[in-house]
């Protein structure tokens, strides 16, 4: 690190990592839909173009799937592509590219290649976007082999886990929520990065364990602070990155607290929820659990446009205070 | 050089890279192997035009169709083509006009073809034979050197597939191997 730390909101966060990388390595290029003057759909890129110019800022067609695959061939012949998806709902235009080329090439040739290819996906409900503009697919991507899939839920996290995506040569997907592109937080000026992988304890607890994802880290803090009123001391675990799974961290913090909740906006079954859950049934900690693993999730429905609806649809803060009581119950 | 056959040609994946490449003015050679099926449905079955090359046209770049059992004649769209990319006039879509004679895979029961017809392209219209009788026109080779070249080669599949059935398979313990860039 090699600057003063400056509040940035997180999609500055990004621009900034972007801005770095643009500059200082010549194979790195960004490229999407509306990326250029527009500035992206959600003025994540800003006004790179101007900085760095039409060659390095692409601006494409609306072709998802082509697209990608000129990200992927690039990557794998030596370039460092930044590719936006201008909602991550769109992943499903370029299943294709992501899933039977940039995970499996270097499989497929024995090692002969990398595809150190960086994909960018603003996710989530929350805007009043609706069905087709609001999902959570990042558990889509984590069940491929071959991908990284990362959450970053802070503005330090944004910034310094896409320079390290930038530093891996494997194919790793950002998912962005579109709902954390506003929220501020510090964030150091210059190079540094966030190792994918790792999981982070934003609040130690001694009660119970809640491992969220994203926006979900800040709604179970909130939850966090609202018990530690009642006297329910929650530990709570940032993710941040959904494949690979950063076992140790979780595994250790149920073993310490023998309770277990996992939030997440994505639809509640068959997603991360039940990863985390079979992972710690299947591990040495589940002889330390005190109560059922719950889950919330998000419901077992589209994104519906209606606001109240769309809100009731994915966890709030007084759905997890609830499940943490719950869990609690026995204790009492 | 981007090779793809005439069953690609109707996916979306064909039609946003021509346009991306048009667009961009890239230096590629869209090459079609037209070999008139897709698995078992025939281009004229599923494909709206007669030339796929003419697609090209609703990319603004150049389309050619060309016998593609013609060494020659390949050779010569090709070379056109490719000077065409260096010289930073953009890409163009060849459509080499062939035909698949045995089946798709070895479930293929060849039912959706006739066996005169894959009698008839095999025996006039073979690329080899054609190109063979061309060498020997134009006096290239002789047919003692063509012998020699056809051994050659015999040979050279031959070593692949000894070396192929001679070598160890992998542990089981290998299959992760690859799949991330660390985990070798």
């Amino acid at each position: 690190m090699d600057g003063a730390v400056r509040e940035l909101s997180y999609s500055q966060a990004i621009q900034e990592a972007m801005a770095i990388a643009l500059e200082n390595d010549p194979r790195v290029f960004v490229m999407g839909e509306d990326v250029g003057v527009y500035g992206g759909a959600f003025q994540v890129t800003g006004d790179l173009v101007e900085r760095f110019g039409a060659d390095r800022v692409i601006d494409m067609p609306i072709s998802e799937l082509g697209g990608a695959g000129v990200a992927v061939g690039a990557a794998v012949t030596g370039m460092r592509p930044i590719f936006e998806f201008q909602f991550s709902d769109f992943a499903t235009l370029a299943m294709e590219q992501i899933v039977n080329q940039a995970a499996k090439m270097r499989f497929m040739l024995g090692g002969e290649v990398s595809v150190p290819v960086v994909m960018r996906f603003p996710a989530g409900s929350g805007t009043g976007a609706a069905a087709q503009h609001s999902q959570s697919l990042e558990a889509w991507l984590a069940h491929v082999p071959g991908l990284k899939v990362i959450q970053p839920a802070t503005p330090y996290d944004a910034k310094g886990m896409l320079l390290a995506a930038l530093e891996d040569p494997d194919p790793v997907m950002i998912f962005e929520h579109k709902l954390l592109y506003k929220m501020k937080g510090e964030v150091p000026a210059g190079h540094y990065t966030v190792e994918i992988g790792k999981a982070e304890v934003r609040k130690t607890g001694t009660d119970a364990t809640i491992v969220a994802t994203s926006i979900m880290v800040h709604k179970a803090l909130d939850a966090a602070a609202a018990l530690m009123e009642e006297g329910i001391n929650v530990e709570v675990i940032d993710l941040r990155t959904i494949r690979p799974i950063d076992r140790e961290t979780v595994i250790n913090s149920v073993k310490k607290t023998s309770r277990l909740l996992c939030v997440y906006e994505a639809v509640k079954t068959l997603g991360i929820g039940a990863e985390i859950s079979a992972m710690i049934a299947e591990s040495d900690a589940f002889g330390y659990l005190d109560a059922p693993i719950m889950r919330l999730g998000g419901a077992e429905s589209p994104i519906p446009y209606n606001p109240d609806l769309e809100k009731s649809a994915v966890p709030q803060v007084p759905d997890i205070i609830a499940g943490i009581r719950f869990l609690m119950q026995g204790k009492r | 050089m981007c090779f793809f056959g005439d069953g690609a040609n109707n996916e979306g994946a064909f039609h946003e890279s021509l346009n991306m490449a048009a667009i961009w003015k890239l230096p590629v050679v869209f090459v079609c192997e037209n070999n008139g099926y897709g698995m078992s449905t025939s281009a004229a079955r599923s494909t709206a035009v007669p030339d796929i090359a003419t697609r090209a046209a609703a990319y603004a770049m150049p389309g050619v169709v060309v016998n593609g059992n013609d060494f020659s004649a390949v050779a010569e769209a090709s070379t056109i083509a490719v000077e065409r990319a260096r010289n930073g006039e953009g890409p163009t879509l060849i459509e080499n006009k062939t035909y698949r004679h045995r089946g798709h895979s070895k479930s293929d029961r060849n039912r959706y073809r006739t066996k005169e017809e894959i009698d008839e392209w095999k025996s006039l219209r073979d690329p080899i034979a054609l190109f063979e009788a061309e060498l020997r026109q134009f006096g290239i080779m002789d047919e003692a050197a063509i012998k020699d070249v056809v051994a050659a080669v015999e040979a050279e599949i031959a070593a692949g597939i000894a070396f192929a059935k001679d070598s160890p398979a992998p542990g089981t313990g290998e299959v992760l191997n690859y799949v991330y860039t660390e985990s070798q």
